[in-house]
């Protein structure tokens, strides 16, 4: 699917301590940005010296401000590279793009109260939804663990009732006493390390608190692949398609004349004949039958891309 | 309350939906009918594409298309939501998506027709004026108690064409709010608080090909700035609007009025012009759906939509015909078509000349 974008400036980069950092944007023509929901994402694309990187990052100031947006990103010596490229060159005035928020951990609009459970960076998130919540007059309750007060991001701007836990000094959130004693229609949200959702996932799920009732952020962000040829037999040409660009778009980009309705892999209008495939078509559509999909005779050149050798599709 | 002090101008028709029906298009709103048909057969697909402007002039030069029955369909709205106030509802945690559609409509009506609407903002002070409906508003925005209504229902009393908001939980979508007045036999008071698939039950052949499944996933996927649309219709007999379930008793017995001297006049074709638009602060998902009246005659003076519509008519799957309610009298709308049918070639598209 082409994803809308948004142009934007680097208004303010505040260290908040040894390991993250708070980047603020504005719209690069001084105009508003849109409003977006607590839990919402935005990919920033960077382009890290010939590498482009598309890292998604939770939005955590407060969603009702329209001048700017906030994203707090921890440096992760261990990563791939993405954070600790805005760590180190991403510096005010700078021009960039980010897309539209995306939310994939919204509320729910229907609980009574809403409890969320911050392991470290994960307090991005929570920090807007707080913010919408209190516009709402919505009840919330926020347990933050971190490792020690130093890395408490934020710890000294959140008000309300808010519970702070620390490894360092072996205070911990009791998860059990504190999800069985929850009214009736709370909703529980986690965002922190793997090791603390399959925790949360677990004593939820031994405690029978019903599923839909239970959610986690998990980062399923579109990321763009790596760049691969192509070669279309009816046209007869043979084309690049770079990390960034669909096969589509780069169909689109060499003058083929190629069908497209919905460009987002559910209308059928681009499915192109796979002639011959050495390696794998990583399929994106909900337009393929499984079987379609594990054959490798089709592929739909809107959302799907290919790993491997050699590539040629009827086009 | 929200009382109407219209301005028809010299542009909006003064005209009814209802009783003497004196609705009418002109013979630019003909040339600007959104045909629906791209090719000589129809059937069901997952026909959706995105929501860009495009051609000027035509219904989707803008996000939301304001022509010249705007104020009367407003008048007819009103006048509907007097008699049955079930036709607008909204749960309770619809508030904010309600808020979104304010926010979407005032913004897109004030830059796209600023000559009828204008928006001036100051924080979250704003001033909204329409000027067709003679209507002069400073609000609160996300204050509730500074609008006559609910803030779902204040702007869709201003806007053409159907609105439902659908929240988003658990991997579906569920219609949750909604403002019902001008739709194909389908009720609101009925499907609110269902899914996805519940509220599509009804539709024949469709879920068998599989067109729900992957309508769903893909709309899971919307994106707010990325709105998308897909056309739909089906038959009315006069330029009734409002032909619900409930009133069903009231216009059910046209259907039998048709004959080869009326059928051109009486028999429209009825457009669905459907957007999908992805909320900022809700993350729910609003769809407008936007209902144009065509009667034959009209759209046969364009000579490819006298022959293509006289094609899928006389080919529609049967299912699909009774399904929409005009299995009894397709026979009578074939033989006055064929008129008007050639057999000559038509051009791919829905454009009058392309
Ligand atoms: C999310 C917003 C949507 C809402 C609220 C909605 C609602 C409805 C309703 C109420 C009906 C009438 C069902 C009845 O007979 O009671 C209907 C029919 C139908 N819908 Fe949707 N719909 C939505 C999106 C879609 C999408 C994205 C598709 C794409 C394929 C679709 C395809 C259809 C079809 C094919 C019919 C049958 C129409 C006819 O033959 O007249 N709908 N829809
Ligand atoms: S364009 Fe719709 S599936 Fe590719």
């Amino acid at each position: 699917m082409s994803v809308a974008k948004l142009l934007v400036r680097v208004a303010e980069v505040e260290k908040i301590n040894d390991l993250i950092t708070r980047f603020r944007f504005v719209a690069r023509d001084g105009g508003l940005l849109p409003a977006f929901s607590g839990g919402a994402h935005v990919v920033v694309e960077m382009e890290d010296h010939g590498t482009r990187r598309m890292n998604p990052y939770s939005l955590s100031g407060d969603p009702e401000d329209r001048t700017g947006y906030e994203i707090t990103v921890r440096r992760d010596d261990a990563g791939r590279g993405g954070s600790i490229y805005m760590h180190r060159h991403v510096s005010p005035g700078m021009e960039m793009v980010i897309s539209h928020p995306v939310n994939l951990f919204p509320l729910d609009g229907r609980a009574k109260k809403h409890l969320f459970l911050a392991g470290g960076i994960g307090i991005t998130p929570f920090k807007a939804m707080i913010h919408q919540l209190s516009h709402i007059g919505a009840k919330w309750e926020l347990h933050y663990a971190t490792r020690n007060p130093a890395l408490c991001a934020y710890g000294d701007q959140l008000k309300g009732p808010v519970h702070f836990y620390y490894d360092d000094l072996k205070s911990f959130i009791p998860l059990r006493d504190l999800l069985a004693r929850q009214p009736l229609g709370t909703h529980v949200y986690c965002c922190g390390p793997k090791g603390m959702l399959s925790w949360v996932r677990a004593t939820a799920a031994e405690l029978g608190l019903p599923e839909h009732s239970v959610h986690f952020e998990e980062f399923t962000a579109p990321q763009p692949g790596a760049p691969f040829d192509v070669e279309l037999t009816l046209t007869g040409k043979t084309i690049h398609v770079p990390s960034h660009q669909s096969l589509l778009e780069a169909m689109e980009a060499n003058g083929v004349d190629a069908p497209y309705l919905c460009r987002g892999g559910a209308c059928g209008q681009c499915e192109c004949q796979v002639v011959k495939a050495e390696g794998q078509i990583l399929h994106r559509d909900h337009w393929l039958t499984d079987e379609e999909k594990a054959s490798n005779s089709k592929i739909m050149p809107c959302v799907s891309r290919f790993e491997g050798r050699s590539l040629a599709i009827e086009r | 309350m929200l009382d109407l002090k219209p301005d028809f101008g010299g542009f909006f028709k003064d005209e009814t939906f209802v009783g003497d029906f004196t609705f009418a298009n002109s013979p630019s709103a003909v040339r600007r009918f959104p045909f629906p048909f791209d090719r000589d057969q129809y059937m069901y697909s997952v026909n959706i594409e995105p929501h860009v402007p495009t051609r000027p002039g035509s219904v989707l030069e803008h996000a939301f298309d304001i022509d010249e029955h705007y104020v009367s369909e407003m008048r007819d709205r009103a006048r509907v939501l007097a008699r049955d106030p079930l036709r607008c509802q909204s749960l309770p945690h619809m508030e904010l998506a309600g808020w979104d559609l304010v926010e979407l409509i005032m913004e897109s009506l004030s830059r796209d027709y600023p000559q009828w609407f204008t928006l001036e903002r100051s924080g979250n002070d704003w001033h909204w004026v329409n000027k067709p409906l003679g209507i002069d508003q400073r609000f609160t925005f996300l204050d509730p108690s500074t609008l006559p209504y609910g803030p779902m229902e204040y702007i869709t009393r201003q806007m053409q064409g159907d609105f439902t908001l659908q929240d988003e939980r658990d991997g579906n979508l569920w219609v949750d709010a909604g403002m019902v007045t001008t739709q194909a036999d389908w009720s609101l008071d009925f499907d609110i608080g269902m899914n996805f698939f519940e509220w599509h039950a009804p539709v024949p052949l469709a879920h068998e090909k599989g067109i729900f499944d992957r309508a769903l996933k893909f709309l899971l996927k919307l994106q707010h700035g990325a709105p998308v649309r897909r056309f739909n219709w089906t038959m009315t007999v006069n330029p009734l609007l409002d032909t619900a379930p409930e009133t069903y008793p009231e216009w059910g017995p046209s259907k039998t009025t048709l004959t080869q001297a009326n059928l051109g006049a009486k028999q429209h074709l009825r457009v669905e012009l459907q957007s999908l638009f992805r909320l900022p602060r809700s993350n729910a998902i609003a769809f407008s759906i936007r209902a144009y009246l065509g009667s034959f005659q009209d759209l046969v003076t364009v000579p490819k939509w006298g022959r293509r519509l006289h094609r899928v008519v006389r080919d529609l799957h049967p299912d699909l015909a009774a399904y929409k309610g005009f299995l009894r009298n397709r026979d009578a709308m074939v033989e006055w078509l064929s008129k008007y049918d050639d057999g000559a070639p038509t051009s791919p598209g829905i454009w009058p000349e392309d």
